[in-house]
């Protein structure tokens, strides 16, 4: 389903990361890391909440806001009941609506605020997302200090927060349209190959886009899916040009850009719903605003798995959302 | 797109697991912890002046001590990644699950924490140990009987 907006605007960003974010080649982009993996917090679940409101409280510092500004909050991670969201929520104290799409996260929020903006029912919202490896391992995994084996398919949960501030008012990044996409399960059923399991959705999700868009892939100056990684981008590539024909010369994953795939222990790439904003809210949008890319399409991806449907022998189902940006003086 | 189709690219991009290499790391970290093992036996029996089987428990208790204190310690899950099953399938591995687990649950309670999940991954070893031991034991007393 497409959505067209003419007044949505993304003001301000904030990101904050972890210590192996920061020894990444983006670090530079980032607003603030921290070189542990607490915090200052006694446990990962706390500690993914802080990053969460740290990212918060950056992105209205930056513009010289407080939360009496804020009409809303729109936010989601991937812990179970959305745990981080929801405790961060608690200390905003704003009108809060808590969203699950695993790592599609990002973009869905993008969606849910522009439509609620350009609709005129508020002003001002705020779209937040984390992530936090250790919190992730414990839940779908294994314990941290277990050190389990990974398949080289597999991908490394990115740490993280990040927020980004959506409004009517003016600025250099619109948000321009947006698809929103649809579950896609092709009876992939290995947690281990999670790029496999999203890469469908990813497909679909921009050949639905370009198509109600009437556009080429070429009219974007970049399309940057969520975490696919390294073998779940080739898997997509094949898929779009098997199913639809279609070639994507300017297309990237935030799972290969946001570490140092050969210096760091993290297999296919990184992953995770603060993946995509951790690249694109510092990094491209810092591209954007030097007027390097004009157009951009950011697809974020989400492997929407549950630990009992997987040892009920049951696939995964996986969903990715669309968001058209663009660069404006 | 068809599933078979699918699974089709999936499995031509997918990267290959080196099992041989893993294996042979395994059968020789594996073979390491069998030697320090025996060499245990040897030396409890010997300055102990125990009987084997006596002296085989002491091996077994000093080996899930260090396990335990190496995870503890924080290291034991980088020697896990590399070594795996060499690691893994000795009483190493049961003790390091076991204490990862019971690390990792520490601050949600004594009870509703570690309590409740330090066995979480040990705890089918546990279950199908004691099953495969009956199994094998009644198997074994028929054919004493017969």
């Amino acid at each position: 389903m497409l959505f067209k907006y003419n007044n949505v605007y993304i003001n301000g960003t904030g990101t904050v990361t972890g210590p192996y974010e920061a020894n990444g080649p983006l670090s530079k982009y980032f607003d603030k890391s921290y070189q542990d993996l607490y915090f200052g917090m006694p446990t990962w679940e706390q500690a993914e909440s802080k990053l969460m409101i740290d990212s918060i409280d950056i992105v209205l510092s930056k513009l010289g806001l407080t939360k009496f500004n804020v009409d809303m909050m729109i936010s989601g991670d991937l812990l179970n009941q959305i745990s981080s969201s929801n405790y961060a929520a608690k200390d905003v104290n704003v009108p809060f609506v808590g969203i699950f799409a695993a790592c599609a996260t990002s973009t869905l929020s993008l969606i849910l605020a522009a439509n609620m903006i350009e609709a005129g029912q508020v002003n001002t919202v705020l779209c937040s997302t984390s992530s936090h490896n250790n919190a992730a391992e414990k839940q779908f995994r294994y314990p941290v200090e277990y050190g389990a084996p990974k398949k080289n398919a597999s991908t490394f949960t990115s740490t993280g927060g990040a927020t980004a501030f959506l409004s009517t008012k003016k600025s250099n990044i619109k948000i321009e349209s947006a698809t929103m996409g649809t579950i896609i399960d092709l009876d992939m059923k290995d947690p281990n190959n999670m790029g496999a399991v999203m890469a469908p959705a990813a497909a679909e999700t921009i050949y639905k886009h370009l198509k109600d868009t009437g556009r080429n892939p070429d009219y974007y100056d970049l399309i940057l899916t969520g975490d696919l990684g390294v073998y779940g981008k080739e898997i997509m590539k094949e898929y779009l040009l098997n199913e639809y024909g279609l070639t994507l010369n300017k297309y990237e994953d935030s799972g290969t850009l946001l570490y140092d795939l050969k210096k760091q222990p993290v297999k296919a790439g990184a992953s995770g719903p603060v993946c995509l904003p951790l690249v694109s809210y510092g990094y491209i949008f810092d591209l954007m605003k030097r007027k390097k890319l004009k157009k951009v399409l950011l697809v974020a991806t989400g492997a929407l798995m549950s630990q009992s449907m997987t040892n009920q022998k049951l696939s995964i189902p996986a969903i990715a959302h669309a968001v058209s940006l663009e660069a404006i003086r | 797109m068809e599933k078979n189709k699918y699974k089709q690219i999936v499995d031509k991009v997918s990267p290959k697991e080196d099992k041989l290499y893993n294996a042979i790391i395994a059968f020789l970290i594996g073979g390491l912890m069998g030697i320090i093992g025996q060499f245990l036996i040897e030396f409890y029996s010997y300055k102990f002046g125990i009987p084997t089987k006596e002296a085989t428990v002491c091996m077994i208790v000093t080996l899930i001590f260090f396990s335990c204190l190496f995870t503890s310690l924080g290291f034991f899950d980088k020697l896990v990644s590399f070594a795996k099953c060499g690691l893994i399938i000795p009483i190493t591995g049961f003790a390091h699950a076991t204490q990862s687990a019971a690390l990792e649950y520490k601050k949600e309670g004594l009870v509703t924490g570690i309590g409740a999940n330090m066995l979480k991954l040990s705890g089918a070893v546990v279950i199908f140990g004691v099953v495969s031991a009956y199994v094998f034991s009644l198997i074994r007393m028929l054919l004493g009987v017969i």
